[in-house]
C-alpha cells in the first residue's frame, strides 16, 4: 500500500468508529444530530468535498466526486444522518480497495514483464566495472556472470553456460550456448560465465524492443474500450438528468417530495461509470500480459479483439511451419562432377543470406575464395546470375532456366530444386528439403478445433513442395510458387473472400513478409526477434518458433474478450437493475454504493482472470 | 511528434478517459492517448509546436484531475 492509500485507510477507520460510537451513545432526536454525524462524514469525505468544489470551479459539472457530495448532502438534507456518513464510508472503502486492486495487478503485470537488465559487466582497464547497459557500445565484450541477466544482445566468445530464455519465449527448457552462439537480451544466464561481444546497442536491444512493444500496447485501444468510454460520456448525464425528473416530476402528481428526493439520490451515486471504464481495460491488459507470460507478445487490445474473430489463416511455410532449415538431400550433375556442381552452386549464391544458400554452401564446405567471383547479381524470388572463373554460372528456380532459355528437366525426388547453368549449358541440379516442424501439424489441428474454417499456404517454393507439406499438415489450400509480391495479391483476393466479421491472420517468419503482415487483419511474425521489419508491420510477435502458440494466442483473445462482455453485461446488468428498484424504492442507498464501488471491485478481480492464462 | 510521459497519481479511469478527450481538442494535436494502467501519456502533436502544446495538456490535466501530474522530463 502507498502512503496514500494508508492514510484513507487510517480515515476510515476513525470514521467508522465515530459512526458506531454516535450509532450507540447519541439520542434519537435532537437538533445537534446533524452535527454528531457531521464528524464521520468529513473525516471520511472532506476530500470528496474539497476535490468537487474544485472541479466545479473549473467547470466540471459530472465529476463523480460532485455527485457523491450531493448525494450525501442531500441525504443529510432528508433527515438520513447515519445513511449519508456511512455511504461517504463505504464509498471511500471501495474506492480504496479498488486502488490497491488496480496497483497489485499493474504490478504482477509488470512483473511478468521484469526483463529489464539494471547493469553490465565490463572490463575496464584490467579491472571488472558495473554499468548502465546504455553506455555499452557495439563491439564491447561484457561478462556475465551466473545468475545474472543478459544485458545486451551479442555473441558469445568465450564460456559455456545454459541460458533461461523463459522470460522471453515462455519456454521452459534452458538452452546451450557456447562460443560462437548469439545471446539475446533479457535471458538468464545460468551456470557459467560467459564472454560476449556485444553486436546492438542497448536502445537496439531485444530486450528494449519487447519493453518498448509492451509499454505501448495500451496506448492501441480496442473498440470495446472505446466504445465504453463514450458510452461513460453519455451515461452519467443521462443518470443524472433521470435523478433530477425524478425528483420533481412524479411529486408534482403525487406528492411526497421527501420520498422522490431521496430516491433521486441514489440515481446519483449510482451514476459513476468508473467500474465500466476501468474494468475493459484492465482485462485486455490482463489478456496481453497472460499472453506475454507466454512469449506472445501482442501489440494492443484492439488485435486482441481481432484475433477473436479470427476465421482464415493463412501461413507462410519456410520458417513458420517448417524449420526454415535446409539439408542438401540429393546432388545431380549433368556433364560435370558432384563435388564441382556444389562448388559452383556455393560460390554463387555465397552472398546470399537466403536459407537455401546457406545449406548449399554448408554442404560444399569448402572456404569461398571471393577473388574468383568477379560479378554476381540476385533475381528476386528467382536465383542468382554469377560470374565465377571468368564463366557465366546461372543457380536458381526453373522459371530462371526458362528466362535464360536453359532446357531443365524435373527431378524425381520432393523437395526444392536449384538448377545450376554454365554457360548457358545445363550443368545439373541439386534437391534441398525442409523439415516440418513437429508441432506444425498440432497448430493446424487446434487452429481448426478453436473454429478457424480456413487454413492456407503460401509459398514461394514448387507446386509438388508445396502440396506435400500441405497434405502431410492438413491444410486445405495451397498457392505455390509465388514471388514476395504474389503473395499479397493472394492475401488481397483471400481477403476479398472471406466473410465480413471473420478475420485473415497471416502468419510468417517476417523475413521477406513485411508487406502481407500489415496488409492482413492481423500479423503475426514468428521468432522473429531478429527482425526489425517484421516486429514494426506485425501485430502479434512470437518469441519462439513455435506454431502452436497460434492456437493459443486465438484462445487467449477469446477468453479475454469473454471476460470484457461479461463485465460490461454485469456491470451495466446490475447498476440498470439498481437503478429501476431506486426509481420504485425497493432499493436504498447501500445497494446503490454496492452497484458503484462494489460492483468496480468485482469487475476489477475477473478482470484478473485474464492475466492467468493456461 | 510522438512522445510518451508518466502520470503521477493518476488514480481515476474515468478521469484518464476525460484527460484523453480533452487534450485530444488542443488545436494541433493528432493523437492521444491516456492509459490508466500503465499510468502513461502518448502525445502526437506538431513539431514546431510540440512545447506548446504540451503546456496546454499539462494545464488541462491540471484542470481535470489536480492531483495528477504530467511529468516533463
Amino acid at each position: 500500500m502507498k502512503r496514500k492509500q494508508k492514510k484513507v485507510l487510517c480515515r476510515i477507520i476513525i470514521s467508522a468508529v465515530l459512526l458506531v460510537a454516535a450509532r450507540i451513545f447519541a439520542p434519537e432526536e435532537g437538533w445537534f444530530l446533524p452535527l454528531i454525524y457531521a464528524v464521520p462524514y468529513l473525516v471520511i469525505g472532506y476530500d470528496v468535498i474539497k476535490k468537487a468544489v474544485v472541479n466545479i470551479a473549473h467547470g466540471q459539472v459530472f465529476d463523480e466526486n460532485f455527485l457523491m457530495m450531493i448525494a450525501t448532502i442531500g441525504a443529510f438534507a432528508t433527515g438520513e444522518y447515519t445513511e449519508a456518513a456511512a455511504v461517504m464510508l463505504f464509498y471511500q472503502i471501495g474506492e480504496l480497495f479498488q486502488s490497491v486492486a488496480v496497483g497489485r495487478s499493474r504490478k504482477s503485470i509488470s512483473e511478468l514483464m521484469d526483463i529489464r537488465p539494471d547493469y553490465a559487466n565490463i572490463e575496464r582497464d584490467g579491472t571488472l566495472c558495473t554499468v548502465d547497459p546504455e553506455e555499452i557500445a557495439v563491439g564491447d565484450e561484457i561478462i556475465i556472470k551466473a545468475g545474472e541477466k543478459i544485458p545486451l544482445d551479442g555473441v558469445v566468445t568465450e564460456g559455456e553456460s545454459s541460458v533461461d530464455t523463459s522470460a522471453l519465449t515462455g519456454e521452459s527448457l534452458p538452452r546451450t550456448v557456447r562460443e560462437g552462439d548469439d545471446v539475446i537480451s533479457g535471458c538468464i544466464n545460468r551456470s557459467g560465465l560467459l564472454r560476449v561481444k556485444v553486436t546492438k546497442p542497448f536502445g537496439e536491444s531485444t530486450v528494449s524492443k519487447i519493453l518498448d512493444l509492451v509499454e505501448n500496447s495500451a496506448s492501441k485501444k480496442a473498440r470495446t474500450e472505446n466504445f465504453i468510454t463514450r458510452f461513460a460520456r453519455y451515461y452519467t448525464p443521462a443518470v443524472v438528468l433521470a435523478a433530477v425528473a425524478l425528483a420533481v416530476i412524479p411529486p408534482i402528481f403525487a406528492g411526497g417530495w421527501l420520498n422522490w428526493l431521496h430516491r433521486a439520490l441514489i440515481f446519483l451515486v449510482i451514476s459513476c461509470p468508473c467500474a465500466l471504464v476501468i474494468s475493459v481495460p484492465l482485462s485486455f491488459f490482463g489478456g496481453i500480459g497472460g499472453a506475454g507470460r507466454q512469449g506472445i507478445l501482442v501489440k494492443g487490445g484492439s488485435y486482441l479483439e481481432t484475433l477473436a474473430r479470427s476465421e482464415t489463416v493463412v501461413f507462410d511455410k519456410t520458417g513458420t511451419l517448417t524449420k526454415g532449415v535446409f539439408n542438401v538431400t540429393a546432388v545431380h550433375p549433368e556433364m560435370i562432377d558432384e563435388q564441382k556442381l556444389t562448388e559452383l552452386a556455393a560460390y554463387a549464391e555465397s552472398s546470399s543470406t537466403h536459407p537455401i544458400a546457406r545449406s548449399i554452401m554448408d554442404a560444399c564446405n569448402t572456404e569461398i575464395d571471393r577473388r574468383r567471383i568477379s560479378s554476381c547479381e540476385e533475381i528476386s524470388g528467382r536465383g542468382i546470375k554469377a560470374v565465377i572463373d571468368g564463366s557465366e554460372v546461372c543457380v536458381g528456380s526453373d522459371k530462371l532456366m526458362d528466362s535464360i532459355g536453359v532446357k531443365w528437366h524435373p527431378c524425381h525426388h520432393i523437395g526444392t530444386t536449384v538448377h545450376v547453368a554454365v554457360n548457358g549449358e545445363y550443368a545439373g541440379h541439386i534437391v534441398i528439403s525442409d523439415e516440418i516442424k513437429e508441432t506444425s501439424p498440432a497448430a493446424v489441428k487446434a487452429l481448426k478445433a478453436a473454429g478457424v474454417t480456413k487454413t492456407v499456404m503460401l509459398t514461394g517454393d514448387s507446386r509438388p513442395v508445396g502440396e506435400d507439406v500441405a497434405r502431410r499438415l492438413g491444410i486445405s489450400e495451397v498457392y505455390a510458387e509465388l514471388l514476395p509480391a504474389g503473395k499479397v495479391e493472394k492475401v488481397e483476393e483471400l481477403l476479398s473472400r472471406k466473410s465480413e466479421k471473420g478475420a485473415l491472420v497471416f502468419v510468417g517468419d517476417g523475413i521477406n513478409d513485411a508487406p502481407v503482415l500489415s496488409r492482413a487483419d492481423i500479423g503475426i511474425a514468428m521468432g522473429a526477434m531478429g527482425s526489425d521489419a517484421a516486429i514494426e508491420a506485425a501485430d502479434i510477435v512470437l518469441m519462439d518458433d513455435d506454431p502452436a502458440k497460434i492456437a493459443k494466442a486465438v484462445s487467449i483473445s477469446r477468453r479475454t474478450l469473454r471476460i470484457v462482455y461479461e463485465n460490461i453485461v454485469f456491470a451495466l446488468g446490475v447498476k440498470l437493475l439498481v437503478l429501476l428498484l431506486g426509481a420504485l424504492g425497493i432499493a436504498n442507498m447501500w445497494a446503490a454504493v454496492f452497484a458503484d464501488v462494489g460492483v468496480s471491485v468485482i469487475a476489477i478481480l475477473n478482470a484478473m482472470r485474464a492475466l492467468r492464462q493456461k | 511528434m510522438k512522445k510518451t510521459f508518466e502520470l503521477d497519481e493518476l488514480d481515476c479511469a474515468n478521469c484518464g478517459a476525460k484527460m484523453e478527450n480533452a487534450i485530444k481538442k488542443i488545436e494541433g494535436v493528432n493523437d492521444c492517448s491516456v492509459s490508466f494502467l500503465t499510468q502513461k501519456l502518448t502525445l502526437d502533436a506538431d513539431d514546431a509546436r510540440f512545447d506548446e502544446i504540451l503546456k496546454q495538456a499539462v494545464k488541462v490535466c491540471r484542470k481535470i484531475e489536480p492531483d495528477c501530474e504530467i511529468i516533463v522530463k
